[in-house]
């Protein structure tokens, strides 16, 4: 598969993880666990599923505006996905990024990736590089 | 074209009035750059939803701005944190979270905010007026404000609510530009009885099919005779906005931006027609109840959004001085309990068996007991849609007479809807 070019919505460098493409909307807040960054809502197809470490592809998110929260404290104990790629900016959910960015907390990418292409690296190990380029793993 | 800061708002975000305040006039401007605003615009007030625990990196930012000096500069209100200060119900929050909780909401109080501690602030005397712009966080809270007020706000996320609170400006996108507030979508109910319309289930259970129907789209709701009262209209907009991303809608006749179909269009056709039909309500009510035909439930929760004062009158009506088998937990702000305190109610309320909850809710901070395999019964489209996730409570959705017989006597009881 070769490698697509993404535009980068909120700076992070390179990452590295599986890509998990999800399946339906969700909304961060009530639908993540922000203990442990596992879909929590019984009414999402991927529930249970781990979003810590992946790559997480989003088509598109719901629901309360305290996303932007839920995603900080994944950012601030470790089980925030390596990177988001979304099909368009989503300020409630980035806003997340932003803030941990001025605490300086490490923080992972965000890229916009047109919603024809989400599942093309689905469950593969991808790699991002800092100009948002997203490359399949051997 | 990108976005543009002023002379005052460049010399803000460098520092120039502390480093909370260039630290918050940093972060609107970078939710700006990413929503493709041009410019900033004043604002006229906030409401603020970024004071609740999630975790201890929402404490360390808000003691952040604290420590940087930082103040609200326009009218903010809060919404619910993790604890009920009032003392009402018993939080089940333990250490070292209820500390950190506590020191988050102390902070939001140093910025300068009202401690309201409700996600109804437009029934506690929070009424930006027609056509100002304002920066609300709270997706039920947003969703009333630009709709049922009709001022203009869009749904903003935890801490750029109270970055725009303190810098007062926030990016000029979205809602606040009136050629994106006119309705693309209609949702059309004249399919429906009015007997059912005019029953109180219909509202939640309408929302939700609205949600999920026109996810962030702007939808006109059609075939609603006379107006349905501020109760149903945020019970509407809370469960609309927690299946979709919801952030305004309009009702023909109704709000105040739709005097007509037409107007609430543009003057322009609607680009999809949703014809509600009585298999989608069916659907629809299955579908927020996830405990499918429980022997018993465990607890009733209802007052998402808060209770007003006038849903209490009717839910001590409905109670009629009975005892309760199973607690119903009634969660409002401060704001009621001084009118329910006047009228006797809370004393008679609490004498039955309901658990008063106040400057916070069952779903967002552990309140239920925890219990394997429990069930809730809620008449909150809201409540249904988040408990299971939240509460690890399976839900049972119905009315709240049905939520009030169930409670009386322990066993689940549903009437049929009135098709």
């Amino acid at each position: 598969m070769i490698p697509l070019r993404a535009d980068v919505l909120v700076p992070g460098g390179t990452a590295v993880g599986k890509a998990l493409v999800l399946e339906a909307p969700i909304s961060f807040w009530g639908g993540v666990d922000p203990k442990s960054g596992s879909i929590a809502d019984v009414r999402h197809p991927q529930h249970e599923e781990p979003i810590g470490g992946t790559v997480l592809f989003v088509p598109a998110t719901i629901g309360s505006s305290s996303a932007s929260a839920v995603l900080m404290e994944l950012v601030h104990n470790g089980h925030a996905p390596a990177a988001i790629v979304l099909h368009e900016p989503d300020a409630i959910l980035l806003l997340g990024l932003i803030v941990a960015r001025e605490m300086h907390w490490p923080t992972p990418p965000a890229l916009r990736l047109d919603r024809s292409r989400h599942s093309d690296f689905s469950g593969l190990r991808v790699r991002i590089s800092g100009n948002g380029t997203i490359s399949p793993l051997a | 074209m990108s976005l543009e800061l002023s002379a005052d708002e460049r010399a803000i975000a460098a520092g120039r009035n502390g480093d909370g305040a260039a630290m918050a006039m940093r972060i609107v401007a970078e939710a700006g750059r990413l929503l493709g605003a041009d410019r900033l615009i004043p604002i006229q007030s906030a409401h603020i939803d970024g004071a609740l625990y999630h975790g201890d990196s929402g404490t360390l930012f808000a003691e952040r701005l604290v420590n940087g000096g930082a103040r609200v500069s326009v009218r903010s209100t809060l919404n619910v944190g993790a604890l009920d200060l009032m003392g009402c119900s018993r939080v089940r929050l333990e250490e070292p979270q209820r500390t950190m909780a506590r020191r988050m909401m102390d902070a939001y109080r140093e910025l300068g905010c009202e401690t309201t501690w409700t996600c109804a602030p437009y029934q506690a005397g929070h009424r930006p007026r027609q056509g100002s712009d304002v920066a609300w966080g709270e997706s039920n809270a947003v969703v009333f404000c630009n709709s049922v007020l009709g001022a203009r706000t869009n749904r903003y996320g935890d801490f750029l609510d109270i970055a725009c609170a303190i810098t007062g400006k926030a990016p000029d996108v979205g809602l606040h530009r009136p050629e994106n507030r006119r309705a693309r979508l209609v949702f059309d109910v004249t399919g429906l009885s009015p007997a059912f319309l005019n029953s109180e289930i219909a509202w939640p259970i309408l929302g939700t099919l609205y949600g999920r129907e026109t996810g962030s789209t702007v939808g006109v709701v059609k075939g609603i005779e006379g107006h349905p009262g501020e109760d149903r209209l945020k019970a509407f907009g809370a469960a609309a906005a927690s299946s979709g991303a919801v952030g305004l809608f309009h009702i023909v006749g109704i709000t105040p931006e739709a005097p007509d179909l037409e107007s609430a269009l543009g003057g322009e056709p609607a680009e999809i027609t949703v014809h509600v039909t009585a298999g989608m309500v069916e659907d629809t009510r299955a579908r927020l109840s996830t405990a499918a035909k429980p022997a018993a439930i465990d607890a009733v929760a209802i007052g998402s959004p808060h209770l007003s004062a006038d849903e209490f009158v009717e839910l001590e009506r409905l109670i009629d001085g009975r005892g309760l088998r199973v607690p119903i937990h009634a969660c409002t702000g401060r704001h009621v309990l001084a009118t329910l305190e006047k009228r006797g109610a809370r004393k008679r309320l609490e004498a039955s068996g309901v658990v008063i909850v106040a400057d916070t809710c069952i779903v967002v901070t552990p309140i239920l007991p925890a219990m394997n395999g429990a069930v809730l019964m809620t008449n909150s489209g809201k409540f249904a849609q988040y408990a299971p996730g939240n509460t690890g409570y399976g839900v049972l959705y119905g009315s709240l007479a049905d939520c009030v017989e169930s409670a009386v006597s322990g066993r689940p009881m549903l009437t049929d809807m009135v098709a």
